[in-house]
């Protein structure tokens, strides 16, 4: 009992700092932005690990986050094997071919009209389609090993790639195309120099969108069948042990990787776009 | 007019494309098949046959290529032998039926609606507290951020086997899913939508004496509507997604998620396929309707283009 009083006197005591931050003098600086979202995060860990060990919640219901860092620190091969499975080999190769191959359609899509017309409603509707549908499909066909994971992952970003590059080879205004042609360019010349510059926020809006579902697809595709390594059958095998401890470590995993990969992806926008008004300031 | 005929060409690709990949991916198995059937195969053995490729075995066996659209348990369906199946399954059988796809695909509807308005209503519930309150705003908003790169649905097969643990099964675990999916998407969209009347329309709102619920009924909420519709549309799919994905631990009792996996434990293909369309006849149909509401609000609101 004494555990759960703590919990909500550890939690009142967070909010009350974050609000005292909030409305202190320093609110804007950048300070207090790193902190605060810290502060709320530490105090949601410490009132679970709290609440849990207080009410003596049962491991299969949900571990304490104590349990989950001791399971993360005493299997780490285990867990660098399956990131190593499901996010290097699946979801990383599949994005490289998925995202590639988009790009190249979506520069056929917008130098012929008649596929614009075509193949962009066509390609928004399956953009909003349940495509980790298609995984069974994907593995019956390339087996159970990465390929076909990695085939999952090729299908869900293609689509939202091809819509986001699309309009973003749009981008460029009929005056800055004007420019180019009284300089006498040719269609490469302000493809490069012009077009694709300007597409650049678009296409890096598409890659960010892939880079989550690209972990979404190499995840779920291994629910359908998959080698005994990798983050998917880690995960549905250790909840049929009711080994809830291990699953949270995946998750864990799993959200590092996709913050990461999403983090990457961003400071390489921030790089390529610095003159977009989204990034000065 | 133009753009018509310009969707229905690429529709028709696709399907050529289709009918045209189902000849080497079948190819194999029709050709075992009529073997044993007492057809001449070229070449007669099994062996020779590995060695040739698909490709080769097509040029050898013209005459076997309708076989190939009509194979069952094919390794790609023909597209008439899926929209057949779509036809069996929906219209010819009885909705109570355990095979008809209407039962499934409402199992799995009814979670996703469910989940749906349990997520946005919750989501927009945050948004107008973050939007209100600095400290939220400061200490949840970047967690909510977050957490749109976390491919949340690994949680899915946990929520279910913990939740059936404590006694709660049914449509509730897979409702939950979905409405974690949807959930983050308004959110942020939310956020978005509220803070977008710009510093001009609150200091008019200021001059009139307008109170902060006045500000908010009558500026931040209308102003906010586009954002939320746009947020709606990628919450309903995700919420589909959660819930067929939901399906998936469970067994494969009951569901369009449940058919896909039971096509891929018994190898029908043609099953599988079909259910996957019925999703996505779904996924259109909401997002689609979503789509027309949305036109219609905004027309009312006077702010569609």
């Amino acid at each position: 009992m004494m555990l759960v009083i703590f919990a909500l006197l550890l939690w009142a005591f967070g909010w009350w700092l974050n609000s005292r931050l909030a409305s202190g003098p320093q609110a804007d600086s950048r300070i207090v932005r790193f902190l605060a979202p810290v502060i709320f995060g530490l105090t949601v860990v410490g009132a679970w690990e709290l609440l849990v060990r207080g009410l003596e919640v049962p491991l299969v219901i949900l571990p304490a986050p104590s349990a989950i860092a001791l399971r993360f620190a005493g299997s780490l091969d285990i867990l660098w094997a399956d990131f190593v499975q499901t996010i290097l080999k699946g979801a990383l190769s599949g994005y490289v071919i998925g995202c590639g191959s988009a790009f190249l359609m979506a520069i056929a899509v917008d130098r012929w009209d008649f596929l614009r017309l075509g193949l962009l409603p066509v390609g928004n509707f399956v953009a909003a389609l349940p495509i980790v549908g298609t995984a069974p499909i994907l593995v019956m066909w390339f087996g159970f090993d990465w390929h076909s994971k990695a085939a999952v992952v090729v299908v869900m970003v293609f689509f939202p790639m091809l819509v986001n590059t699309v309009a973003g080879l749009r981008e460029a205004t009929a005056m800055q195309r004007d420019l180019m042609e009284t300089y006498a360019a040719t269609y490469w010349q302000s493809f490069v120099k012009l077009r694709l510059p300007a597409a650049m926020p678009f296409i890096f809006n598409g890659l960010k969108i892939s880079t989550t579902l690209a972990l979404i697809g190499a995840i779920v595709a291994e629910f359908f069948g998959s080698p005994i390594v990798g983050m998917g059958f880690r995960i549905s095998t250790s909840v049929g042990q009711l080994s809830l401890d291990m699953v949270w470590a995946e998750i864990v995993v799993a959200a590092l990787a996709g913050t990461a990969f999403y983090g990457l992806v961003a400071g390489i926008e921030k790089v390529v776009t610095f003159w977009h008004p989204s990034q000065r300031g | 007019m133009k753009q018509v005929v310009a969707i229905l060409t690429v529709v028709a690709v696709i399907a050529l494309i289709w009918y045209a990949a189902c000849v080497p991916m079948n190819i194999k198995g029709v050709l075992s098949e009529l073997e044993r059937g007492g057809a001449e195969v070229q070449p007669p053995t099994a062996s020779a046959r590995r060695d040739l490729g698909e490709f080769g075995l097509v040029v050898n066996n013209t005459f076997a290529i309708p076989a190939a659209w009509e194979k069952k348990k094919p390794r790609l369906p023909s597209p008439h032998q899926v929209v057949i199946e779509l036809w069996e399954t929906t219209v010819e059988k009885k909705i109570t039926s355990k095979r008809s796809l209407i039962y499934h695909g409402w199992v799995t509807l009814s979670a996703t609606m469910l989940g749906f308005v349990i997520g946005t209503g919750l989501g927009i519930l945050l948004a107008v507290g973050i939007v209100h309150s600095r400290v939220m705003d400061l200490s949840v908003m970047p967690w909510a951020i977050v957490s749109q790169t976390i491919p949340i649905i690994a949680l899915a097969p946990m929520i279910i086997v913990v939740l059936y643990s404590v006694g709660v099964q049914g449509i509730i675990p897979k409702a939950i899913i979905s409405a974690y999916l949807s959930f983050f998407p308004v959110v942020v969209g939310m956020v978005k939508g509220l803070r977008s009347p710009d510093a001009m329309q609150l200091d008019l709102l200021q001059t009139y004496n307008a109170s902060r619920s006045q500000g908010f009924w009558k500026l931040r909420l209308p102003a906010s509507m586009p954002y939320l519709f746009t947020s709606l549309k990628i919450g309903i799919a995700a919420s589909l997604v959660g819930a067929i994905v939901g399906e998936l631990p469970t067994g494969a009792v009951a569901g369009l998620g449940a058919r896909l996996l039971a096509g891929s434990y018994y190898g029908q293909t043609v099953q599988i396929w079909s259910a996957l369309f019925a999703a996505a006849i779904l996924a259109a149909c909401l997002v689609g309707l979503l789509g027309l509401v949305e036109r219609m609000v905004l027309k009312r609101m006077g702010m569609a283009q």
